[in-house]
Formats: C-alpha cells, sequence, structure tokens
C-alpha cells in the first residue's frame, strides 16, 4: 500500500505529512516526558527545601499549618510598649500600615496607626493583608551544633570514614588484581564465594563480631568500624576487578620485559590505570560510611565516641520538639555528601561504577 | 624471591602470587565470615547473654521461634508487607523514571542529578526529615493533601494501619538509586535493535515490550535480587523513624529490628541468633527461587540462537 502511495504524484506530500507527523510525536512525547519528570521533581525537592527552610526558621513558627516553605515571620511594631503584627488595611480606597492590637469577635480586629495609637478602627481581619518579612534564623545551626558535643562527633565520623576508606582501598585493589591478573588453582571458585557472601546477611555474623571485639575490648572504640575495611569487601572488589579486566594486558607484559615483578606491575602499571576506578569506590564508600547507622549503633556506646549518623539520632530523641535545631543538624549532616556529589556528578550519572554491574 | 624461582615452576609462581595477592580478603573471610558464621549456628542452640558463657540448649531458641513467638511471625509479616509493596513500586517507578531520563530532552543532565540526589543522603537525616513531612501537626503532607481534597488523611507513621505505607513512600523518595542502575542499562541497549524494528514498522508500544523489556530483564533481575535482600536487612529508617520501638503498636516491627532488639536490648543473644539464621535461611531460599525463575524471564543476549 505505502509503495503504491509513494509512485503517485502526491507521494512526496505523503512524506512530507509522515515526516512531520514523526516531529509532532515527538514534540508530544518530549513534552509529556517533560511534564511527568517536573511533577516527580516538585515530589523530589519539596522534601529538601522543607528541611532548609525549616532550619532557618524561628521556634515559634513551627507550629504553623500548613508549613510555609519561606520563613516567613509577621512584621511587627511596637505600640505602647507591646508588639503588635503590622497589616496593610484598605481604609476608603487608600492603603495604610496599622497594627492589630486586640482581637475582636466574628473575626473583627481593632486596628490603629502607629503614628496615632488612639484612633482605634474596627474592622474584619480577613479583608486586611498581614505583612510579612523573610527572616533567617542562622543561630539555629549554632544552637544545634553546641547543643551535643557535634564536633565529636564530625571527627569520629571523619576518622572513621577515611581511616576505613583508605583501607578499604589498599585491600580492595590488592585483592581484586589477585583475582583479575593471575590464573591459580580455586582461584575461580574463591571468587564465586566471595560474590557470595554479598547474598550474606550481616546479621549471620554480626553476633560473634560483636563479641569477638568485646573480648579485644574494642566495643565502644572507633576500630571495629575501620578494622574490617582491611580485609577487602565483596562489593568493591568485585567493581575494581571488572574495571581491572578491561585494563589490556600488554601494559602488564611490558612492565615483565622490563624486569618488573607483580607488585611493581600493580603500583606502577595497575593502579595509574585504575583510578577513575578507585575514584569512584572510594566516593561510594565515603557515602556508605558517613550514613551508617546500623554498626556505629551496636558498636559505639558513650557519647563522645559517636558518628553523626547515631548523634543525630540521638538528639532527636532527646530535643524532638525543636523541629527547626533538627533540621539544622540533618542540613548538617547531609551537606557533605551533597557537595560530594555535585563534584562527583559524572562519576554518578555516567558510572564506572554502573558498568560492572552489566555482563 | 630467587629462591623461589628454582623451585617452582612458572604456574606455581603464579599461583603464590595470586594467593598473596588475594589473602587480605581470604584473612577477612576466615575472621569476619566463616568464624562468626559457625559461631553463631552454634550460639543458636544455646542460652547466651555475653557475660556468662553459652550453655547448650539444642532445639530449643527454633521451637520458640516457631511455635511460641508471635512476635516472631508478625515481624516476619510486617517485613513481607513492606517488600510486597515496595519492590514493585520501586521497580516499576525506577525503570518508568529511567525510561524518561533516556529521552533526548533538553537539559537532561539536570534532571538526573535531580532524582539521583536523594539516595547519596539515605539514612538518619532523611528518616527525621520524613517523619516530620509526616507529622499530622506540622507536617507538609496533609495540608496539601486537604488543599487537594482529601479531607481526612491518614495519622501515616502514627497511624498503625499505614505506618509501614508511610515507609515505603519514604523509600519511593530515594528511588533514585534503582533508577540510575536502570539508566545504566537502558544505555547499555544497541541502537541497532530499535532501528531495526522501526524499519519493521514497530510503534513505541512495540518497541518497549519487544525490546527495551527483554532486554533490560538482567537489570531488573539484579534490583531485584538486591532489594529483596535489601528489605530484610531494613533497619536505619524504622529505627529511627519510631525510636527503636517498631511502633505505634509494633505496627513497624520489622524483623531486623526485632533481631536488633532480642541482641542488644534483651541480650538474649543466643535466641538472635536462631532469629539470624532463619533469616538466612529465608534469603537463600527467596533468592534461589528468583534464580530458579530467571530463565523463564530473564533474557541474556549471549543466548541468541539462530
Amino acid at each position: 500500500m505505502a509503495d503504491k502511495s509513494l509512485s503517485k504524484p502526491g507521494g512526496t506530500i505523503f512524506i512530507k505529512q509522515l515526516i512531520t507527523s514523526i516531529k509532532t510525536q515527538e514534540l508530544i512525547v518530549k513534552t509529556a516526558t517533560t511534564l511527568i519528570l517536573a511533577i516527580g521533581a516538585v515530589f523530589i525537592i519539596t522534601p529538601l527545601l522543607f528541611m532548609i527552610s525549616t532550619s532557618l526558621k524561628d521556634r515559634n513558627q513551627l507550629r504553623a499549618s500548613p508549613p510555609p516553605i519561606i520563613p516567613w515571620e509577621t512584621k511587627t511594631i511596637e505600640i505602647n510598649g507591646k508588639e503588635e503584627p503590622l497589616y496593610e488595611v484598605n481604609l476608603d480606597g487608600e492603603t495604610h500600615q496599622m497594627a492589630l492590637i486586640k482581637n475582636r469577635p466574628e473575626g473583627k480586629g481593632l486596628f490603629v496607626h502607629p503614628d496615632n495609637p488612639d484612633e482605634v478602627y474596627e474592622l474584619f481581619i480577613a479583608d486586611q493583608k498581614a505583612l510579612r518579612q523573610v527572616e533567617l534564623h542562622w543561630e539555629n545551626f549554632l544552637e544545634a551544633l553546641t547543643k551535643v558535643p557535634f564536633d565529636k562527633y564530625l571527627m569520629n565520623t571523619l576518622i572513621v570514614t577515611f581511616v576505613s576508606m583508605l583501607g578499604m582501598l589498599i585491600s580492595c585493589s590488592l585483592v581484586a588484581y589477585g583475582f583479575s591478573r593471575f590464573r591459580a588453582p580455586w582461584l575461580n571458585i574463591l571468587f564465586l564465594v566471595l560474590l557470595s557472601t554479598i547474598m550474606l546477611p550481616r546479621q549471620v555474623t554480626l553476633i560473634p563480631i560483636y563479641v569477638f571485639f568485646q573480648k579485644m575490648g574494642w566495643i565502644d572504640t572507633l576500630l571495629p568500624l575501620i578494622v574490617p575495611a582491611f580485609f577487602a569487601n565483596a562489593y568493591d572488589v568485585f567493581l575494581l576487578r571488572q574495571f581491572f579486566m578491561t585494563v589490556p594486558l600488554e601494559l602488564d607484559d611490558a612492565a615483565k620485559i622490563d624486569g618488573a615483578n607483580p607488585i611493581q606491575t600493580f603500583f606502577y602499571v595497575m593502579l595509574p590505570q585504575a583510578r577513575p576506578a578507585l575514584v569512584a569506590v572510594a566516593i561510594f564508600h565515603f557515602l556508605w560510611a558517613w550514613n551508617d547507622f546500623y554498626e556505629p549503633l551496636i558498636f559505639l556506646h558513650s557519647r563522645e565516641n559517636w558518628t553523626v549518623a547515631v548523634g543525630l539520632q540521638t538528639f532527636d530523641a532527646l530535643y524532638s520538639v525543636n523541629t527547626h535545631l533538627i533540621m539544622a543538624a540533618s542540613v548538617v549532616m547531609v551537606l557533605p555528601p551533597i557537595i560530594l556529589f555535585f563534584l562527583a556528578q559524572r562519576v554518578f550519572t555516567q558510572g564506572v561504577v554502573i558498568s560492572g554491574i552489566k555482563g | 624471591m630467587k629462591l623461589l624461582k628454582h623451585r617452582l615452576t612458572i604456574s606455581q609462581q603464579e599461583a603464590v602470587w595470586a594467593y598473596l595477592f588475594i589473602s587480605p580478603w581470604i584473612l577477612g573471610f576466615l575472621i569476619f565470615t566463616i568464624g562468626p558464621m559457625l559461631a553463631s549456628l552454634y550460639y543458636s542452640f544455646t542460652s547466651y547473654n555475653i557475660i556468662s558463657a553459652p550453655v547448650w540448649k539444642g532445639l530449643t531458641n527454633y521451637i520458640k521461634l516457631f511455635s511460641n513467638d508471635p512476635l516472631f511471625w508478625h515481624s516476619l509479616k510486617v517485613t513481607i508487607k513492606y517488600a510486597a509493596m515496595a519492590l514493585p513500586l520501586n521497580l516499576v517507578i525506577g525503570l518508568f523514571i529511567a525510561i524518561l531520563l533516556n529521552q533526548k530532552i533538553p537539559g537532561v543532565y539536570i534532571w538526573r542529578t535531580v532524582f539521583f540526589l536523594p539516595s547519596v543522603i539515605a539514612g538518619v537525616a532523611v528518616a527525621l526529615l520524613w517523619v516530620r513531612i509526616f507529622n499530622a501537626r506540622i507536617g507538609l503532607l496533609n495540608p496539601f493533601l486537604k488543599s487537594i481534597g482529601i479531607l481526612n488523611p491518614p495519622g501515616w507513621l502514627q497511624d498503625p494501619k499505614w505506618a509501614v505505607s508511610s515507609l515505603v513512600i519514604m523509600s519511593l523518595w530515594s528511588v533514585g538509586g534503582s533508577m540510575i542502575i536502570y539508566l545504566a542499562g537502558l544505555q547499555g541497549i544497541p541502537t541497532t535493535l530499535y532501528e531495526a524494528a522501526k524499519i519493521d514498522g514497530a510503534n513505541r508500544w512495540q518497541r518497549f515490550w519487544q525490546i527495551t523489556i527483554p532486554m533490560m530483564t538482567p537489570v531488573i533481575f539484579y534490583n531485584l535480587v538486591l532489594g529483596l535482600i535489601g528489605a530484610f536487612n531494613y533497619f536505619t529508617e524504622v529505627y529511627v523513624a519510631t525510636s527503636g520501638t517498631g511502633g505505634p503498636v509494633r505496627s513497624t516491627l520489622f524483623y531486623n529490628l526485632y533481631l536488633y532488639q532480642n541482641a542488644f536490648r534483651f541480650f538474649d543473644m543466643g535466641y538472635a541468633s536462631a532469629m539470624a539464621w532463619v533469616l538466612f535461611v529465608i534469603v537463600l531460599v527467596v533468592t534461589l527461587l528468583v534464580f530458579r525463575s530467571s530463565p523463564y524471564w530473564v533474557f541474556y543476549e549471549g543466548e541468541i540462537r539462530k
């Protein structure tokens, strides 16, 4: 059918129509896509804005319903020694700034001019517009961070995160190199064993590990959170191995001919080649260690040893009603991961890491 | 090393190097995996409170679990209820957003960033935030629902009937984590497949069901297995949202939370070990079932024959 219409004189017009209809179709799809994404983005962004704005609100603003996303405060003015809310009032077609000094029944209120407090007008409050201003309470952050020893939490978290990151990078790259570059009996089976540990629920090993750390005297120190990282983990070994496999063997051979032993080849050939993969696993480790709650909760008991995650949860348990302070502390906790995310966006959205998953 | 060279063949040398390089993991595996696994299996047959030595009790813990502990069954039910809601929703929504973000639309990188953002801050802060969004008095959600005409919104985390669903909604906020994996999968589908299908006259819908979905099944499979394990490990959010109680009225007493309470609140390590092993068997069986079912629905490109 289509062939026939093409051979007709009107065929070119038909093709043009077809193309434009494909174009409009594309346009419709793109518009719809953007629209749906925009709706989704509102669902994603609003909670974050709520967190930030609440962290900057005054305690009295917390009860407003619905909670305003912008931390508005009503403007006030001093009338006879009392702070009264300021309104924009419509009087005989003219607008005046007046203070509401008293509520009356039936939604009415008594308004006065700030300059002339003796002249009182009784008006419907709903008809007048409350004057608002944005006031940012940065002091919330100071209060939140000093109410509990946040500096200690931060220090502990940084120590745990970076020392364990170092351990993970050293051990996992060594192990991944071993699994990617050598042939040895049982090596493939051991690799499968390694992979299968991903499926092992950590509760199965947790209690004996707790007992072990207690016998070592490590409970309530940062060591249980750091030392295991030096013994490699399945996830990062797997990702690094997948990357190492893509590095051409010829490079190893060249180094070998030059007389390098495997350790030298590892340091001078493989590690420089694998930098993007190392950066990626380091970033993912940072996020994991920074956000981890389960293990610090179990292994750390006294307040001065807590990490930010445990400290924040306990802060909430103590000061739950002070939502503005809780949110300020939360902002501090989520800020480093977010900054890291924006600095290393390419790693996330293009993902050396993700390429390991396929195939 | 020189001495070794004389005595070992080249392939033996290679094996020595291999084991040298993987020795950190082998040590770690013995100290932090196999050893503790055997120990916890032993503990599960004992009564053990850490302070005094474990006392052999045979199958007592397991018998109590299955026949004399309604909370065990309840926590299992809560976990399954959560998984049954969260997994399909995460799959469908994650894949859907990934497909949208794979279109050539303006600002696509900005959109990707926005959707991925919540998954980098998962944990305590997110749970504290959502507890307040769900809050009936100071929250954001219910005033919004009222404004669009839902006059009697639920009490969310404070309502036993809605608490688990609230946690599911909370998890959907971080759907970007699985979305980014789906996106990588989508980008790995060869465009030639789509072009060939277009030439054959397949429309969008057909291309989606005949190409995208089959090519994505390995990634869906991967996310499904990880999601299942994640559901049984679910802890931080519910601990923070309920201050470790699993309330209201135990409606969010997840399996892992109940295990934690037994181990580190009641110091009943033997019982908690038995729970851990039951969990291990459950995860093993479920994962095995998913793996077994995979030939029927997971499609690997290498399998194309003739």
